[in-house]
Formats: structure tokens, C-alpha cells, sequence
């Protein structure tokens, strides 16, 4: 890999800021560390949860069945907030302080509160992690009433709930001071316009969370008598399920900043990409109806409107990411010369670059596994094919796992070198562990897809119900797919392993890049440096990426009616 | 670029590009299609699941099964009543900690108003082999009018984390000719 630098700006411009010399990025000093802080905090906490999820996985594969099931349950438990809520949301912050500070060559707003807002989130994922291994908090993920956890398993989500909500004030009023000191020129930058849909939309779900988790603290510690299970469910997954959407305008945002850093791609045209990004703040809120599809009480045109997000805006929102970040790739690599064939520039892309593979992977496989199951999920009378089984888990794995966790960590890799100012150690590994993560991430999802279209329930520890007094038996089926589930787990884990080595390596051991003329080993776009074209794409054809579309629209039409055919087949019932 | 401003300060006046607008009309039109197609189920659909539901204390509703199963048992399997209703009957089913009951027998192709709910916690109905799965709250009786189309033996699953107990929570549906 060549190494690129553009001329060494040297001193900072003024005050605490720092230019970065590859990026010509102003960079202020306390944004820097609070980003630091939160990333290295986001890493501890996948590291914790990762574990987690192998144990649960090796536990899951019939032939190894490794832990006892209480152990089981409390392991499952942390696995879901320590990945789903600890490491994600740290690394958002992360994420909101890069898309605004840095972005914007802004100084933070207010750095003492985001360290206060810092050391909350701390606390709180600590006291819920403290509650889960003592044991009686084994709630899962969902904590669904009447079933009740000790009480400081919920002040801990809420004291973490109220340090995120602190972080995204600070990037609110980095937004502001950016704009009031005239640090940038015109409209924020797309990438930070993501961002703000992910703060917009967070602020509305962490607010659901605030909503129905004082009650549930309060109840568990005896002041509220009664919790109503179905209202519960409402109000959580108001929050529940709008917090993924954080995670989807979020890495997003990283997609398409990625692009940008690795081969200058630039949107083909800034209104779209924003009204895509526009529509998941219209629309998202009504997600919390996909978790209700099976439950009493709603009427169907509730449950319609809401779980298709009113027509399906907000999946169109992320349908057209799916044409518009492939062909900002396009065009950008047809402009930098591979413009053979429909797929030259796919070819001959940096696939070497862990930053550039961990996101392209994460956009297709987002797309394909993800965002199919998703919608196929989520339709009203389709749900029953697979409620609660372990396609749920199938499902969401392929969002937040290959989608979001995989974009996150392909992003690390512009991380370390920019504002930890390391260069990475390990490269040859770095440039495998997207593949090894991705790949075993994609089979975790699909083989869990695959084993809950034959009914294997999720959560669940025993799925011969070797001990229940009726027993029957799954298809066998099913067995081979939790199987192949812990392999891919194991090839995911390897992947994961080795992303927290490099990360810890090259930020304690890996070559300052802040001495001297330290070459950086991991190439950015050579146009990174020097900002020279801003804005929208020309005019390009993109066959490549009509090819690849249509790939995925013939995709998502047959996996939907071999769904609805599969449902046809059931009892009847009204 | 996408990390810096855009160049054009008006970049809302830009033309879209082509590919982009063909592709949001495709896009679009499917979610319609996909949003009419879930009500059209609700006409042309034999899989739709009622929403008849009431509210129900968890005592008053274990009461309404035991009476139910004591009026049709026929036998008991593990200690389990089996319960056969004649047909046309309300039948009920209740889920607790850590079991679905009773056992019911049904005839194929003939319809019952199925009652469910839970005593204690959520639970979740999932019905094998043939993957129907369906939530089960307390305080809550929900009523679904099922017709088996294939005679055989049904096991039923709870896929709702419901405690230490989970996965030993099973029950059965039989279906005769
Ligand atoms: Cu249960």
C-alpha cells in the first residue's frame, strides 16, 4: 500500500487546533479525546459483549451445548446490552462528535458536560452490567413485564440513556457554535447531515426509553404496583426499534464518509441523499408496531400503517442509500480511470483497504440480509411465519451486525490514523479481518434465518426439550442450521478477536503519525487532502450500479412471495 | 464531497439524476404495492390473525380453562388432561410458567374459536411443525378462529423468554380426522 501525504500543515491554525495533515481536517483538542474516550469505551464493550455472544452461540450449536441454562439466559442477557446498547451508542457519540467538531472544524460545544455525559454512560452500562452477573437480571434484552430485573439494572439503561441523550446536546451545540462562528461555508457536509438524523431521531427514542423505564424502575423498586405487559411492549419498542433506525442513519453517515476519505466519492446529487435521510426522521417512529404484529389488542390498520412506516417511506429512505451510496462509488472510481465494462470499477476498487471492505460489505450485505428480512419481518400477516423464533435474531444480526458493527469497525481503520494519530500495526491482518468478520457475521444471520423458517425458537436454551414433560421434536433441519450458526460464530468471533487486537495494539504500540513524517500505511483519497471539488456528482452512467439494484430489487420481490406462498400454507385462521 | 459542504450552495435546485429518479419510482411504487398487498391479504388471504380481544383478570381466565378442560376431558398424558371439545365449541388454552394447557384434540378442516392467554408472564404460542407463532400476554384473552387443515401431532413451544423454565415449557395439539 503507497503511503500519501499531503504537505505537513505543521503547527495548528490557532488555539487547541490541530491540522491534520492528511486530511486537512481541523481538529480540536477536546474533541479529539472525548472522541478517543468514546471509542476506546465503545471497543471494551463490543470486546465484553462479543464473548458473550460466542458463549450463546456455542451454547446454541446442539452439538457443543456449552453452558448451563441459567448461565445461558444471564449470558444472553449482557450479550444484548453490551453490543446492541453499550458499544453501538459509544461509538455514535463518537461518530456525532467526528461528523460535527471535526467535520466542521469546529471546537466542541461545552467539552465538561460531554465529559459528564461521558463518564454517566460509564456508570450506567457498569451498574447494568453489575446487575446482569449477579444474576437475578436475566430479563433479555426486551425486559418485558411482569418479569422483573433488580432495580439497578434499570437505573443503570437510564443513567446510560441520560448520558447518550447529554452527548447529542453537545453535538447539537457543536452545531450551533460551527454555524454562529462561521467555521464552514454553506450547508454541513452530507455525512454530518446523517449524523443529525441520527441525533434527531435519538433524542425522540431516548426519550420513549425515558418514558417507560422511570416507570419500570420505579415498579421494581415497589412504587408502582402493576406494569401493563401490552403498553410496555408499546412504548419500549418505541424505543427499541427507533434506536436501530439511529444505528441505520448512523452508518449511513459512515458509508458515506468512508467513500469519500477512501476514493473520493461524492453523492450524485445532495438532494436525494438528504431527503433519504429526511425520511427516516418523518417516518421511523412508527416502528414500534413490528414487534406487536403477533400480539393482542392492535387493530390490523394499526398495525399497517404503522409497521410499513406509512407506505414504506422510511424503507424507501434506505432503498435509495442502497442506489445512492453504490453510485457515488461508481462515479468516483470511473472519474479516478476504471471505467471498463460495467464493473471495472468494482474490480479494481481498494477491496486491500479494511476500511474500504468493511464498509462495501456492509452496504451489500445491509441491503441483501438485513433490509429484506427486515421488510419480510415486519409485514402484518407474515410475521407469523416467524415471531420470536430465531429468525428474529437471523434478522437483526444482518442489520446491526453486518451492517451497523461491520461499518463501525471499517471505519476505525480512518479513525486510529486521523485522531489517535497511530498508524496501524498488523496491516496484512487488518486487511482480512472485514472479510473474516463479515463473512461469519452474514452466516450467524442467515443460518438463524434459515433455522427459524423451521420453527426453532429464540432465546432459548434446550431446542430438543430434552426435559419438557410433552417433548417433539424439530426438524433436523433446524439442528444443522444452530450448527452452522456456531461455526459462522466462531468465524465471526475470530474476526472480532482480531479487530479488537488491532485496535488495542495500534493505539498503545502502533507508529505515532503525529512525530515527524511518519508515512501512513492506509491510503485515503488522494482529494481528501486537499478538498479541491465539494458537492454533488456530475452526470455519469452507472451500469455497474443499475446492475446491482435490480440484482437486489429481483431479490427482495421473489424472497417476498416465496414468503407469502409459505403463509398460504398455514392453518387457516381470522 | 460527502465530508465537506456542497459546493453549490443552492444544491436544492441541482437536477436529480436519472438512475436515481427511475429507481425512487420503482422503489416507491413497491412500497405501495406492499402496503395494498397486506390489506388485500385481509380479502383474499386465509391467514389473518383477529384482532378480538378482551381484557381479563388472570384468575378469572385459569378458572374459564379448568372448567373448560374438566367439562371434555377424555384422558391425560404425563399427568396433562387431554380435551376434546366437540366441534363448533370455544376452546381455550392457557400458557404459565412452564407449560401450555391442556392437551386439546381437534377435527381437520373444522373451525374453533380459540381462546388464549397467559396467568403469569408473556409467553409466546408457537405452534409446530407448522410455524405459526403468536404472542401470549396476561390480563389479556385473545380469540382466533383456527381450522387445521392437516390431521397429525402439534407441539407447541414458547419462544417468549419466560424465565429460568423456558425451554421446558411445551404443550400439544392433536388433529384427527
Ligand atoms: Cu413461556
Amino acid at each position: 500500500m503507497t503511503a500519501i501525504d499531503a504537505s505537513y500543515a505543521g503547527a495548528a491554525a490557532a488555539g487547541n487546533f490541530r491540522t491534520c495533515r492528511y486530511t486537512g481536517l481541523k481538529v480540536e483538542a477536546s474533541a479529539q479525546s472525548l472522541i478517543k474516550a468514546n471509542a476506546v469505551a465503545a471497543v471494551v464493550f463490543l470486546a465484553i459483549g462479543g464473548v458473550m455472544g460466542l458463549l450463546v452461540a456455542l451454547t446454541r450449536w446442539p452439538a457443543v451445548h456449552l453452558l448451563p441454562s441459567d448461565w445461558f439466559y444471564l449470558v444472553l442477557t449482557g450479550h444484548g446490552a453490551n453490543v446492541l446498547l453499550f458499544w453501538i451508542i459509544f461509538f455514535e457519540i463518537a461518530v456525532l462528535y467526528f461528523a460535527s467538531a471535526i467535520l466542521l472544524g469546529s471546537r466542541l460545544a461545552t467539552p465538561r458536560i460531554a465529559w459528564a455525559g461521558f463518564w454517566l454512560m460509564i456508570v450506567g452500562a457498569l451498574m447494568t452490567n453489575v446487575a446482569v452477573f449477579q444474576g437475578d437480571s436475566s430479563v433479555m434484552f426486551t425486559s418485558y413485564p411482569p418479569m422483573q430485573a433488580a432495580p439497578h439494572f434499570y437505573l443503570g439503561l437510564i443513567i446510560f440513556a441520560v448520558g447518550a441523550l447529554v452527548g447529542v446536546g453537545v453535538f447539537f451545540g457543536t452545531l450551533v457554535i460551527a454555524h454562529g462562528e462561521r467555521t464552514y461555508e454553506g450547508s454541513i457536509p452530507l455525512v454530518t447531515f446523517g449524523a443529525l438524523t441520527a441525533a434527531i431521531i435519538a433524542v425522540f427514542t431516548l426519550a420513549s426509553g425515558a418514558i417507560i423505564l422511570i416507570p419500570t424502575f420505579l415498579w421494581s423498586v415497589g412504587l408502582i404496583s402493576e406494569m401493563d405487559p401490552l403498553l410496555y411492549k408499546v412504548i419500549w419498542w418505541g424505543m427499541g426499534h427507533s434506536s436501530q433506525q439511529i444505528n441505520v442513519a448512523a452508518h449511513v453517515s459512515v458509508w458515506y464518509a468512508i467513500g469519500a476519505l477512501t476514493i473520493g466519492a461524492k453523492p450524485l446529487s445532495e438532494k436525494v441523499s438528504r431527503s433519504a435521510f429526511l425520511l427516516y426522521i418523518l417516518f421511523l417512529q412508527l416502528a414500534s408496531a413490528h414487534h406487536l404484529l403477533a400480539d393482542p389488542g392492535m387493530s390490523a390498520s394499526w398495525k399497517i400503517v404503522n409497521t410499513s412506516y406509512l407506505m414504506y417511506l422510511a424503507v424507501l429512505g434506505s432503498m435509495i442509500h442502497g442506489l445512492t451510496v453504490p453510485g457515488a462509488l461508481e462515479a468516483a472510481q470511473r472519474r479516478n480511470g476504471y471505467t471498463k465494462g460495467a464493473f471495472e470499477w468494482l474490480r479494481k476498487a481498494p477491496w486491500g483497504n479494511p476500511a474500504f471492505a468493511g464498509m462495501f460489505l456492509s452496504l451489500v450485505m445491509f441491503g441483501f440480509i438485513g433490509g429484506i428480512s427486515g421488510v419480510v419481518l415486519g409485514t402484518e400477516q407474515l410475521n407469523l411465519l416467524m415471531h420470536n423464533t430465531i429468525y428474529v435474531p437471523g434478522h437483526f444480526h444482518g442489520t446491526v451486525v453486518t451492517g451497523t458493527t461491520l461499518a463501525f469497525m471499517a471505519m476505525t481503520y480512518y479513525v486510529l490514523p486521523l485522531i489517535f494519530q497511530r498508524d496501524i500495526i498488523w496491516p496484512k491482518l487488518a486487511r482480512i479481518q472485514p472479510y473474516l468478520f463479515g463473512l461469519g457475521a452474514a452466516g450467524i444471520s442467515l443460518f438463524m434465518m434459515g433455522a427459524g423458517t423451521l420453527g426453532v425458537p429464540r432465546r432459548h436454551w434446550d431446542m430438543s426439550f430434552t426435559d419438557a414433560i410433552l417433548q417433539f421434536e424439530l426438524p433436523s433441519g433446524g439442528f444443522l442450521m444452530m450448527g452452522l450458526n456456531g461455526l459462522s460464530a466462531v468465524i465471526a468471533s475470530a474476526g472480532g478477536i482480531l479487530y479488537i487486537l488491532i485496535t488495542v495494539g495500534t493505539v498503545l504500540w502502533g507508529k505515532r503519525l503525529d512525530k515527524g513524517e511518519a508515512p501512513l500505511t492506509f491510503p485515503l483519497h488522494k482529494r481528501a487532502a486537499t478538498v479541491a471539488e465539494y458537492g454533488s456528482h456530475a452526470t455519469v452512467k452507472l451500469p455497474g450500479t443499475i446492475i446491482l439494484v435490480t440484482i437486489f430489487f429481483v431479490s427482495f420481490v421473489l424472497y417476498y412471495f416465496v414468503n407469502w406462498k409459505y403463509l398460504s400454507e398455514l392453518w387457516l385462521m381470522r | 464531497m460527502a465530508i465537506t459542504p456542497p459546493e453549490n450552495r443552492l444544491w436544492w435546485n441541482e437536477p436529480i439524476e436519472r438512475v436515481e429518479i427511475g429507481w425512487i419510482v420503482v422503489a416507491f411504487l413497491w412500497g405501495l404495492f406492499m402496503f395494498f398487498f397486506m390489506i388485500a391479504w385481509h380479502f383474499i388471504g386465509g391467514q389473518n390473525l383477529s384482532t378480538e380481544t378482551y381484557r381479563i383478570t388472570p384468575a378469572a381466565y385459569e378458572q374459564k380453562v379448568a372448567d373448560f378442560a374438566e367439562k371434555y376431558q377424555v384422558g391425560d398424558e404425563m399427568g396433562v388432561p387431554i380435551v376434546r371439545p366437540p366441534v363448533g365449541e370455544d376452546v381455550y388454552l392457557l400458557g404459565r410458567l412452564w407449560e401450555w394447557w391442556p392437551i386439546l384434540e381437534l377435527k381437520k378442516d373444522q373451525s374453533y374459536r380459540f381462546h388464549l392467554s397467559s396467568v403469569d408472564w408473556q409467553h409466546g404460542f408457537s405452534l409446530q411443525p407448522v410455524n405459526i407463532n403468536i404472542s401470549v400476554h396476561p390480563g389479556y384473552e385473545q380469540i382466533i378462529t383456527f381450522t387445521p387443515t392437516e390431521a397429525g401431532e402439534y407441539g407447541i413451544a414458547c419462544n417468549e423468554f419466560c424465565g429460568i423454565g423456558h425451554h421446558l415449557m411445551t404443550g400439544r395439539i392433536r388433529v384427527v380426522e
